[in-house]
Order: C-alpha cells, then structure tokens, then sequence
C-alpha cells in the first residue's frame, strides 16, 4: 500500500509514492535522489545519517518519511557545492577533516546546528556536538580541527562582507 | 650450530631509481586532498550510489544457529508474496554457483549460500530478489527453515579437542584444525638452555573488527546475450584476483567485468569481498535484472567474512646475563571463525616482524589455527602482526619488570643499530632499513618524559594514578605474495608475483590521466597519485585526474594492503612517467632540431639544456595526438603520449624448503614509538588520557598530514581494540555484541583530544624516493602502549594486563581484585 509523501527538503518540495514505513534515509536516497545522506548502522547509533529536521539534528533511519510532512529537512546538500564550498566544507577540506567520507554529511550537519546556536564554540563544546557520531578514520582530532576552523573562515567572509 | 642460518644471505640488487633527499616540489609537502570536494558534498559513488534500470534488491536470510544441519526449506510464502522475484536456497545456488574462492591450503569449502549445514550465526541460508529492499526482506520473514542443532564449538582451545559432530568440516578429517606447524628459525633450544632468565607469560588478544562505516556491498547485472557479468562492487584486490569470482560463478574470466565503487572505509576489511557480490550476481543471473545487495549492519557483524584476529599465546622471552634478549617461543592458537578464506597469512604478517626492533636471534613459533562456529577471519589493519607486536611488547615490559629495568633504556639496549641494516631477521625476512633510537629520543622529547615521571610521581602522592605507556614496534610494508603460502603444510598455488600497475595519458592539451587499479578505500590514492606524478612530470595537480579501472581495462594491480600501495603506485608511476617523458624528449628534440640526451624538463617545460629554448609539455602534447607528418616515419614516433607500466615486488625471494628462512616477504620497514599518559579512575575502571605522542618512521613521507590522519585514525581504532571493542560469543555461538550498541568502539569523548604526530624520515634503499608504507601503524603500536599505561598507572596495585579488551568493568573488576576486595576472577579480565 502505498501513499503520496511530500516533504520540504532543502527549501525544494519533493513528492513520492512511497510505503508509509519508508524511512525518511531511504526517501531521501532513493525518491528524492539526495545520496549525499549516508547510512552506516541503521539502529540510530553510528550517526552518519543524520539530518537537520525542523532546525534539530536527527538520525533519518530512525524517522518515517511519513512523519516528516510539514517539518522542514536539510541535508548535506543544503550546503556549498564543490565550486563554492561552505565555510564549514571548507574547513573540513583544510584540516583534513575526513578521510572515507561516509560520515562526513551527519558531521556537518551537526556542525552545521552547532554553529547556529554557538557561532563561536570552544573546542570541548565541539567535542560535546560531534560525540555522538562515530567516525572510524580519522580519530576525530581533525574533524574538531576543521570545526573551529570553519569558525576562522566564516569570521573572515564576514569580515569581509562588513568592509 | 645450524651453517645455513650462518652463510651470508645474498640481497636482491635494489632497483631504485629516484633516490631519497632530492630537492622536491610536490612529495613532502602538505596537499589538500583532491578526492575532497566530491566527498564533501555528498558525491561520492559509493555501493548503494549505483542504481541500473530495472535493479532489484537483494535480502538475506542468516542463520539463527551457531551450528545446525538444515533439515528442509519452505519458501513458498516468500515466494508468494507480490513483488518477489527470486528466493534461492543453498541447493538452487548450488546447482549455478560453485565455492567461494579460498586462500588457504587445502582450501576450506565456503559457499555463500549455506548448503546443508549453517557453520555460524548469520550465515546465509536462503536470498531474496524483490522489487524493494522492503519486500525483500518481508519475504526473508516468510521462509520457513527447519534446522537441527549441532554441538557448538565456540572456545579456541576445545576446539582443539573437537571431535564427531563438533566438527565443521569433517570432509577435512575428524578435527576442527584448519593448520597446525611448528618453525624454528635459529637456535633456539641452545638459546634458551643457555639463558640466565626466562620471561613466561599467557596472552590475550580478542577479535575485534574494522566496522568501516558502509557495508559491503555489490550491484551485479548479467547480459543474457552476451553471457557476460558487470559487477559494481566496494572491493579491492579485484584486478589481482577477481577473476575468482568468475570461477566461482562458473564462467570465463572475460566474462565478468569488475567495476569498482568508492568504498566509505574498509581498514582491511574489504580486501577481497566473496559472499556479497556472488549473492548479487547469482540472483542477477536468475532474475536477468541487475541485483543490488548490501549488507545491513547485522549481517556485516555477523557475516562480513572480515573479523580481525583472536589469539591466545603462552609465550617465552630468553635473554643472556647482559639482558640481552636472545630467544623467543610463541604458542599460540588462532579461532579462525568457521571458513579460512585467507590461509594463515596473518602469521606470515607476524613472522615478518617478529623479533621487532630488537636482535633477538632465534625464534619459535608454534602455530595452530582451528575452525570454530563464528563468522570467520579477514583482514584488519595489522592482519596479525598488530598482535605479535602486542605480544612482544608485553613481554619486554614484563622483562622490564621482573628485572627492574628500566623500559626504555632496555629496549635501547637490544635495538638493532642504524648500522647494522639491511638485516636479516631470524625468520629471514630483511628489514631494510632503521633508525629506532632516533624515534625513541624523538619521542621521549615530544612528550617530556622526564617532565611526566616528575607529574606521576607527585600525583601519584595525592592518590592519583597516572600511567606512561611505551611501544617501540614495527609496521612492515609491502608484502610479498609468498606469505599467502609459505607457511601451509601443502604450498598449494604458490604464485609470487604482487604487482602494482599504472596507466598515464596526457591528453592532447596536456593534462594526465593516471588509471589505478585498484578502489578507494578510504586512503588518499587520487592525491598521492597526483603528487607524485606532478613530481615526476613537473604538472600541476590540478592538471592530474584520477580513475579507477575496471577489469576489462585494467592491467596487473594488487590494490592497498599490507601498507603497499604508496610505494607501489610511486614505483609504477616512475616507470610509466620515465617511457612518457622520453617520447616528450624525443618529439620535442626532433622538433627543435636537437637529440633527446640533450632535453630536460625544467619549470614544466621540455628545455634543451644550458639553453632558454624549449617547448610547452602543452605543445608537444598536441604535436604527439594530431601532427603525425611533422615526424619521422617510425614507430618510435607513432601517434600518443601514454604509457603502461606495471611495477614488481621491490625487494622479494623465496623461501627454503624446509621453511627453516621464509625469504624476503615484508622488506620496507616502518618503525614507530607511540607514548601515551593516562590516568585511571580506580573507583570507576574509566582510562582517561592526558597525553599521547606517535612518533612514525615511514621512509620519505609524501603527505605528512595524509600520514598523521592515518596515525591519529589507526590510533583511535588501538584505543578501541584495547579498551572497548570485542566480538563477543557465548558458549552457543550467540554474537552477544550484534549491534552498535553492544560492539562499543571509540566516539569523541574516548579518544586523546590532541595525539601529537612526529615523523622520522629513514628512506628506504629499495623504493622510489625511499618512501615506506604506513597506512596501519597506529592500530599496530597503540595496544601495547596502552595497556603498559595501564599497568604503570596501577602498578603501586600490582594489576597486569594479560588480556585485551580492558573495558572499564573488567578494569575496575582487576584492581577490586589487586586490592583484596574481591578475590575469584572476574569474568573475562584474565586470559580465559
């Protein structure tokens, strides 16, 4: 049985005819083409599926596309593209943020509400944002690294910007 | 006294052709790495990237049962149920598909369907093809699978003793032993009978296991006109030994062609997948629709053929009335899970390093690998010389005790000296080259270990228990494909060939093409690829693009393994950019009315020397693709700038036939110090750390910080083999930590918050510009470094570290005990 979805994801309205168990990890890959979603674990553990749902992080395979009608996703997409990388891409890139990238989208998309809330963290309160997700590369040093870097360069475009 | 191990061995003239210490652009220096922006935007092509038109979804039913015959299958319902297009049984796959493909020797039948008999829990009983991955596994859901249980054997050292029905493979006689062998490698009974102490002691390591993000996964079509095989899959090693799986699928090697995905990490674990694109495949056949299957994270915990290691070792350590250390005898048995895909390797590995950095001169290695009901062995970072490292190091910092040494002026004392190398080690295996006490001191430096002896001591006063942890141990590289069998009673196929090859095209505006044939994995080969190519052709590395070949293109390439590929691919790429490089000098020189032995390239141009005359590589490039008149009329002159070069073994030979000297087979010898502070909270079992630094010599580094995201990586996964991670079975074969909730492994909070990185920089004499492997060192120096910290750190309590993981329980459960508060073993903290 199947049942018409339609989700507002990254400001653009996706429409799919889906099972209503269809989690939301799975809409987004595979209905409204977004792969840049990963999924690691599928029990809501690992992290590398998360999205920001309604301003909040949330893993997308412990979610129904179902449930998120009306409450606006943002993913990974959302941010810069490779020819404009978003400052918090951008610091990933530097400070080799990443290595397999399989969980690098669910790392800046909590980056992403960190920087909302506390445009200017301290490294522990990064350390604190990302430690629920699993990283088996890089040891995390460098993705707290690239964080507080990302801070540095959106300081100097603003800086910018101003003058 | 044994002549042979006396005579002088000979050494293989070494082939290098860029020596180390040159004035470099490109190698050296920090680069960004180019694989990057795709990865960070979320386009990166990973296995369940890759959709075909008319794809169906895969779905696997494992086995409940640790050990089981199957009694009968009902998949009528499943195949009832709307939307399912196949439901095959290990009998249906049977009559397609033939075994898996096996390294060891006599091969151990595997097949990726179970066929009468399930050997471990999550073993694949019956797989699906549906319209969804959805209906495909509602229809997992609607087989109905009769099993009658067999007795179970789930512990090493019964399985030794198995007998009847506890057999997995009775086909192979009446016992669960895959390989049993002794080597003796020197003299090592008059070694010991002349020692003045003799270190025992019982260790062990614990299976732990990669758990790469993404799982393994696979997207087989087959062509029913052409009969041929296009398999997408996260694998590597697939243009080295690929042409397995057509065996394995029944038809010619040519038809099947490998497509590789970028893989979302793989740490080993994705070595040389078998059961997942098989299943894929075999379905693909049966329904003529592309099949995609990836494991869902319970089938790669219980099923993903790739757990790491799971020894237990009663271990001696001779040394003389000077404390030298003169002789080493390792017992030990190995649980190699139900199927032996890879053969003992993993002891190869171990015996390539075995004596470490120290010269011990003669070796015992006792080795029994037995079969049990648990998902079987793979690859992981290490392959097993991570434990010997672990277990040689134990037994040091056990000397260090017993004698009252000090622990790094003892392992001072019995380094081999920078001098002394090339050396040959017992075993025969050749390190190449070391400098172990300028790593020791570098380390000793960063991390102020004076300043920290100083700390603990206050601290200690204050009740508080801080710890220095100390390893000095080995990361070999690039192996030598004689490990796969040199150490088997039957040698079986004994190739020795390990090659890397490589494919450059500057295309007619000048721009390089590089084809790899092997995947990412998670390393950084586009970069590497880039720098050292911008290096050898003076391009910019933006002007360099990578791919990957298939196997229909695709020339001899081993793939990364072993910490190989860097040398490798700068082996491969020297050749090929040596073959483009003259063509350039011969098209330019004819052009500018000059002879070849006259052209250099200078500022990424092709100068005539000591002159300003020259050409754009941009220019002749455009002369090389489309004026072919405006050259002689012979076929040194033919139209293109391309080359193909494949690169062998830099350093390889056989083995004797009593296997007395297993040859050369892991010669670029890395070497690493790693140092870690810690404090334990002897109230909760918690390690904390407060300091740690790696000090790695990998040769001539090309990306120092590519190395230190490895360092720091390898690292985190030690702390997590060390204190958290354990595939854990109950005496039924139940996997008790299925899920990562119960399979802990290192976040955020439990990793040093800045492990300090120092390179040493010994290049190799063997490879291009001296570079060594060191992809896996972190994970292979951490443990024993760590839980020396740990025993430092409760060393007023007198708490040994006998066994890995110390999970903060079983910690808090070993210094109850030391205190006298509790006094019957906690379960799981001594050696079982």
């Amino acid at each position: 049985m199947k049942t018409s979805v339609e989700l507002t994801i990254n400001g653009k309205t996706y429409q799919g005819d889906v099972e209503p168990r269809t989690l939301l990890s799975d809409f987004l890959r595979h209905h409204a083409g977004l792969k840049g979603t990963h999924v690691g674990c599928e029990h809501g553990v690992c992290g590398a599926c998360t999205v920001i749902i309604d301003g909040k992080t949330a893993r997308s395979c412990l979610a129904f596309a179902i449930q998120c009608e009306g409450h606006p996703i943002e993913t990974v997409e959302s941010l810069g593209t490779q020819d404009d990388l978003s400052p918090l891409q951008q610091g990933f890139w530097e400070k080799h943020g990443l290595q397999c990238g399989y969980c690098t989208s669910g790392m800046l998309m909590l980056a992403t509400e960190l920087l909302r809330e506390n445009p200017t963290p301290t490294r522990d309160e990064i350390r604190e944002a990302i430690s629920g997700n699993l990283c088996r590369c890089t040891g995390y040093q460098t993705i707290i690294d690239s964080i507080e870097h990302a801070v540095t360069i959106q300081a100097g475009t603003a800086r910018e910007a101003a003058e | 006294m044994n002549i042979k191990s006396k005579a002088k061995k000979s050494i293989p003239t070494s082939r290098q052709r860029e020596l180390p210490g040159q004035d470099l652009k490109w190698i050296g220096k920090n680069m960004k790495r180019v694989e990057d922006p795709r990865l960070l935007v979320g386009e990166g092509e990973y296995a369940d990237d890759i959709a075909l038109a008319n794809m169906l979804h895969a779905a696997v039913l494992g086995s409940p049962y640790a050990h089981a015959k199957i009694i009968s299958i009902d998949v009528s319902k499943a195949l009832a149920l709307p939307g399912v297009h196949a439901v095959m049984t290990g009998e249906d796959v049977a009559k397609v598909t033939g075994v898996l493909p096996c390294f060891g020797s006599p091969p151990v039948e595997q097949r990726c369907v179970a066929l009468g008999k399930v050997r471990h829990v999550g073993e694949p009983v019956a797989i699906v093809a549906a319209d969804s991955r959805y209906i495909a596994e509602d229809a997992v859901g609607l087989i109905e699978v009769e099993y009658e249980p067999l007795p179970v054997v789930a512990d090493l050292r019964e399985a030794v003793h198995a007998k009847g029905d506890a057999v997995l493979h009775p086909e192979r006689g009446d016992n669960n032993i895959a390989l049993q062998r002794n080597f003796k490698f020197g003299e090592v009974d008059e070694d010991f009978a002349n020692a003045r102490k003799v270190i025992k002691r019982t260790l062990r390591w614990p299976r732990s296991g990669a758990q790469p993000l993404e799982t393994c996964g696979a997207v087989a079509d087959y062509n029913r006109g052409s009969g041929k095989f296009t398999v997408h899959a996260n694998t590597s090693m697939y243009n080295y030994v690929g042409w397995l799986w057509a065996v394995s699928l029944n038809v010619p090697a040519h038809k099947l062609n490998i497509v590789p995905t970028m893989a979302g990490g793989s740490f080993g674990s994705k070595l040389f997948l078998h059961k997942v694109p098989i299943i894929a495949a075999t379905l693909a056949r049966a329904t003529g629709r592309p099949v995609k299957y990836l494991e869902d994270r319970l089938e790669n915990l219980s099923s993903c053929d790739h757990h790491g290691s799971d020894r237990y070792y009663e271990c001696e350590l001779a040394l003389d009335a000077d404390n030298n250390m003169t002789a080493l005898k390792c017992d030990v048995i190995d649980d190699y899970g139900a199927y032996f895909q890879f053969g003992i390797g993993h002891h190869g590995n171990a015996l390539s390093q075995i004596t470490g950095p120290y010269k011990i001169r003669s070796v015992e290695a006792n080795i029994t690998a037995v079969l049990t009901n648990k998902c079987q062995q793979g690859a992981y970072r290490g392959f097993g010389s991570e434990v010997s490292n672990f277990v040689l190091e134990r037994m040091v910092d056990a000397a260090c005790d017993e004698l009252d040494l000090d622990r790094v002026e003892f392992r001072r004392q019995n380094f081999i000296k920078k001098s002394e190398f090339p050396y040959f080690i017992p075993t025969g295996n050749l390190y190449d080259s070391g400098d172990y006490e300028a790593v020791i001191d570098k380390a000793s430096q960063m991390l102020d270990l004076p300043g920290w002896r100083k700390k603990q001591a206050e601290a200690r006063k204050e009740g508080r228990y801080i710890g220095i942890g100390l390893a000095t141990c080995q990361e070999r590289s690039v192996f030598s494909s004689t490990e796969f069998w040199s150490l088997n009673n039957v040698p079986g196929f004994t190739l020795t060939s390990s090659a890397e090859g490589v494919a450059v095209k500057i295309d007619a505006l000048g721009k390089a093409v590089v084809k790899l044939q092997a995947p990412f994995w998670g390393n950084s080969p586009e970069t590497m690829a880039a720098q050292i190519l911008a290096e050898q052709l003076q391009l910019e590395p933006s002007d360099i693009s990578v791919v990957y070949s298939d196997t229909d293109s695709g020339l001899s390439g081993t793939g990364p393994g072993g910490s190989r590929y860097t040398v490798m691919i700068a082996g491969a790429l020297v050749g090929a950019s040596k073959i483009i490089r003259d063509k350039m000098f011969l098209l330019a020189a004819h052009l500018l009315q000059s002879t070849p032995d006259k052209m250099e390239l200078r500022d990424g141009q092709v100068m005539i020397k000591d002159t300003d005359q020259g050409m754009a590589i941009a220019d002749i490039a455009m002369q090389a693709h489309f004026f072919r008149l405006s050259f002689p009329d012979e076929p040194e002159y033919d139209t293109g700038l391309d080359a193909s070069y494949t690169y062998d073994h830099p350093l390889t030979t056989l083995p004797n036939d009593d296997r007395t000297d297993l040859g050369i087979f892991y010669p670029i010898m890395g070497h690493m110090c790693h140092m870690p502070v810690i404090e334990v909270d002897i109230e909760t079992g918690r390690v904390t750390f407060l300091d740690y630094v790696a000090v790695h010599d990998c040769g001539t580094v090309v990306n120092p910080m590519t190395l230190a995201g490895h360092v720091r990586g390898g690292t985190a996964q030690g702390i997590g083999t060390t204190l958290y991670e354990q595939y854990d079975y109950d005496e039924e074969g139940q996997l008790r930590t299925g899920s990562y909730s119960e399979y802990l492994m290192p976040k955020a909070m439990e990793v040093p918050h800045d492990v300090r990185v120092g390179h040493v920089e010994t290049p190799s004499p063997f490879t291009e510009y001296g570079i060594k492997g060191g992809g896996e060192g972190g994970r292979m120096g951490t443990p024993p470094a760590l839980a020396g910290a740990i025993e430092d750190a409760l060393r007023p309590l007198g708490v040994k570290i006998d066994a890995l993981p110390v999970t903060p329980s079983r910690l808090r459960g070993l210094i109850r005990e030391a205190q006298g508060v509790i006094t019957r073993s906690v379960p799981g903290s001594r050696v079982p």
